[in-house]
């Protein structure tokens, strides 16, 4: 055993463990195992498999078109309506999944939690790792979709893992307040699916923020995600996407205050979750 | 001798609240309503009643490196908590824990298996919910399904294994962590009696190997055949601390206690003429061993210990055993004339055995009567409410799994058939 010098552990009441963030290092293996856990027995489980998280953005953008662009005639930037839907659609399906998976996942696993000893937080953290491997097949469809609209996207397209980063600081505060709630007060499982539906129509992902008159822009993003969704149109599509700093500036702010509230929330919750669940 | 877990005051409190119905969680709708109504009547308190629970309370140990603690009490007298708290699943109340070494807990076998997920696939999966590595995995893989005996079934989804199979693969990717210290609940009292075997040997195996293991079961015969040493619990606190034969037998002196068995002998509540009196009664089992729980599909001995009071001798003595469940219906009758089984009492003491073999009653509470005359002519004796005990899973029917029904009493082998 090579950590056997490490292995002298105190336990006392009412402290907090000094040991927490190198045990989330050493059950780092744990992370990849459950994430790979929850794809596999998807794919097993459902027949259509994999072409689930294919359907479910294509679905969506076709429908979002239709109705924001077509019928609804709200003006496109420089590139096909599609287009700038699913460059949207691509950040809030991630959230979104993310979202729901992780605030369940403590909750679905009260197995595990109430019999064995592990950092608490890999669960909500591996459910958003899944929610982002679903992500990277959605950006092989944008390929895909990019090509049939012969669209070229712009060489801005290298900051996109910036945003993406950003995507997943949101997810992963909102997935460890979110979870840790849903251990104390049961009755927030119904309140996430509410917060997602309406979500989706609070950020700019059936319209470009354009569509926002200036004056709201700025109180507009105080929705984390009208940064992460900007910042995606303005990354891959590039010509005619208006970059509006303050707003982003603003997303940044409070993603990173929502991930610290949400591991501190998460911490001070977290001993007590084997007695409640 | 280095200690390996030094445990100092320790408590774990529990908050009950005697909210009308047993509520097992809040919800934000009646945190928020509370308030409100809190708000509006701000003189009546709407405090719902609270009550401490403390499941363990000043418990002071020290575990030496290498030594085999036998954990027993009743039920709810605090060892599970005891390992949850020592395997960090939950925090204490009070107190200190010093562990040096490796913990490993095992209060299930099966944590985290999927279903849908093949043999193999959990095996690496569960390894690593119980802390071992990719790597350290890989080293043990085949040893693993060695142990467990499911080469052929290696990449079936565990959800087609039968329970005895599932059990086994389960135990065997905990019984190959290499811990220094091992935390082990009740987890022997499933599979097979092969299997079961074939598990203590391997725990065997690990205490030989120098580590620390607390072993926590209602199961005396393993807690004897493994431990060093035995500590007793009682609603959360240590009353006995020894070598395990003395502890053990504290053990059965407070489980007949618990149950209110006053001993026989000095029972007044009884009918009869007294000439002969039923002094005691005990449970053994194949091995003549005095047991307290039995187990659906053994063999036992039920001894009557008796007084013979006058000076005759008896010839045609009539024995009967009621047993009851908790509900206080009778369920069985073992009677000595049923079987032309009449007794003669000669001696001034003496003990009645009557010997059960597959004990046909599912698991659950019950309580016996006994009931002694002389040839239908005078009844010498009659108690009831005796001996409380409890019948634990057995393998009645033989198939290897200890899955027994509880909502039924009586178990009893039937042939099935299609014509």
């Amino acid at each position: 055993m090579a950590q056997k010098d490490n292995n002298f552990l105190i336990i006392e009441s009412g402290k907090a463990e000094k040991h927490y963030f190198k045990d989330l290092w050493r059950y780092r293996e744990l992370f990849y195992f459950l994430s790979w856990r929850d794809i596999l027995v998807r794919y097993k489980q459902t027949v259509i498999g994999i072409a689930w998280s294919v359907l479910r953005p294509v679905i969506t953008m076709v429908i979002f078109t239709i109705v924001f662009g077509r019928i609804a005639k709200l003006p496109s930037v420089d590139a096909p309506y599609p287009i700038l839907v699913f460059t949207a659609l691509l950040p809030w399906l991630f959230f979104s999944s993310a979202l729901s998976d992780s605030s369940n996942s403590l909750i679905g696993n009260a197995n595990m939690i109430s019999k064995i000893y592990f950092p608490r937080m890999i669960l909500p953290a591996s459910a958003v790792i899944v929610a982002l491997i679903d992500f990277f097949i959605s950006f092989i469809l944008l390929g895909i979709i990019m090509l049939w609209y012969r669209f070229v996207p712009s060489w801005k397209i290298v900051f996109m893992p910036l945003f993406l980063l950003l995507a997943l600081i949101v997810s992963l505060g909102a997935g460890f307040l979110l979870s840790a709630l849903n251990v104390k007060y049961r009755d927030f499982k119904y309140i996430v699916p509410f917060i997602i539906q309406f979500g989706l129509y609070a950020s700019p992902v059936g319209f470009s923020s354009d569509v926002i008159p200036n004056k709201w822009r700025f109180l507009y993003s105080i929705n984390p995600m009208v940064g992460v969704i900007d910042g995606f149109r303005w990354s891959i599509i590039g010509k005619g996407v208006e970059f509006y700093i303050p707003g982003f500036l603003i997303s940044i702010f409070l993603a990173i205050l929502l991930f610290l509230i949400g591991i501190i929330y998460f911490r001070k919750t977290e001993k007590t979750f084997a007695d409640r669940i | 001798m280095k200690t390996a877990i030094e445990i100092e005051n320790l408590g774990k409190k529990y908050i009950i609240s005697h909210q009308g119905q047993a509520q097992q969680y809040v919800a934000l709708r009646d945190v928020i309503s509370d308030s409100v109504k809190k708000l509006v009547k701000p003189k009546k308190s709407m405090k719902p009643q609270r009550e401490d629970f403390w499941a363990l309370r000043n418990l002071s140990l020290q575990i030496d490196v290498g030594e085999k603690l036998g954990v027993i009490g009743r039920n709810g007298a605090g060892k599970t908590t005891l390992l949850k708290i020592l395997s960090r699943i939950t925090s204490p109340s009070e107190g200190k824990i010093k562990l040096n070494g490796r913990v490993s807990s095992l209060l299930e076998v099966g944590t985290g298996f999927h279903p849908e997920l093949t043999g193999r696939e959990n095996i690496y999966l569960n390894g690593a919910i119980l802390g071992l590595s990719r790597k350290e995995i890989r080293k043990k893989f085949a040893e693993i399904i060695e142990f467990a005996e499911i080469e052929k079934f290696l990449d079936t989804p565990v959800k087609r294994y039968s329970s005895g199979m599932y059990v086994r693969l389960a135990f065997a990717v905990a019984a190959h962590l290499e811990p220094e210290i091992l935390l082990i609940d009740e987890v022997l009292a499933v599979g097979d009696i092969q299997f079961q075997k074939k598990c203590l040997d391997k725990m065997g195996d690990i205490s030989r190997e120098g580590r620390t293991v607390l072993f926590v079961s209602h199961n005396l015969t393993a807690i004897e055949h493994f431990c060093s040493r035995c500590i007793l619990l009682q609603s959360g606190n240590l009353i006995l601390d020894g070598n395990v034969e003395s502890v053990i037998e504290g053990y059965i002196k407070d489980v007949r206690e618990g149950t209110k068995d006053l001993i026989l002998a000095d029972r007044i509540d009884r009918t009869g003429s007294g000439k002969i009196r039923a002094v005691d009664f005990k449970i053994l089992d194949s091995n003549h061993n005095e047991v307290i729980t039995m187990k659906s599909g053994e063999d036992y001995y039920f001894e009557i210990d008796y007084l013979n009071n006058s000076e005759d001798n008896f010839k045609n003595i009539v024995v009967s055993l009621d047993i009851f469940d908790d509900k206080n219906s009778g369920l069985l009758l073992f009677r000595t004339n049923f079987t032309n089984n009449n007794l003669e009492i000669k001696k001034r003491t003496g003990k009645i055995f009557c010997k059960v073999n597959n004990l046909p009653l599912a698991p659950g509470n019950y309580h016996f009567s006994i009931f002694i005359s002389s040839a239908d002519i005078e009844i010498l004796d009659y108690i009831t409410d005796i001996c409380h005990c409890v019948v634990e899973g057995g393998d009645f029917f033989g198939t290897g799994s200890s899955g027994l029904p509880t909502h039924c009493k009586i178990l009893h082998k039937a042939e099935w058939f299609i014509e």
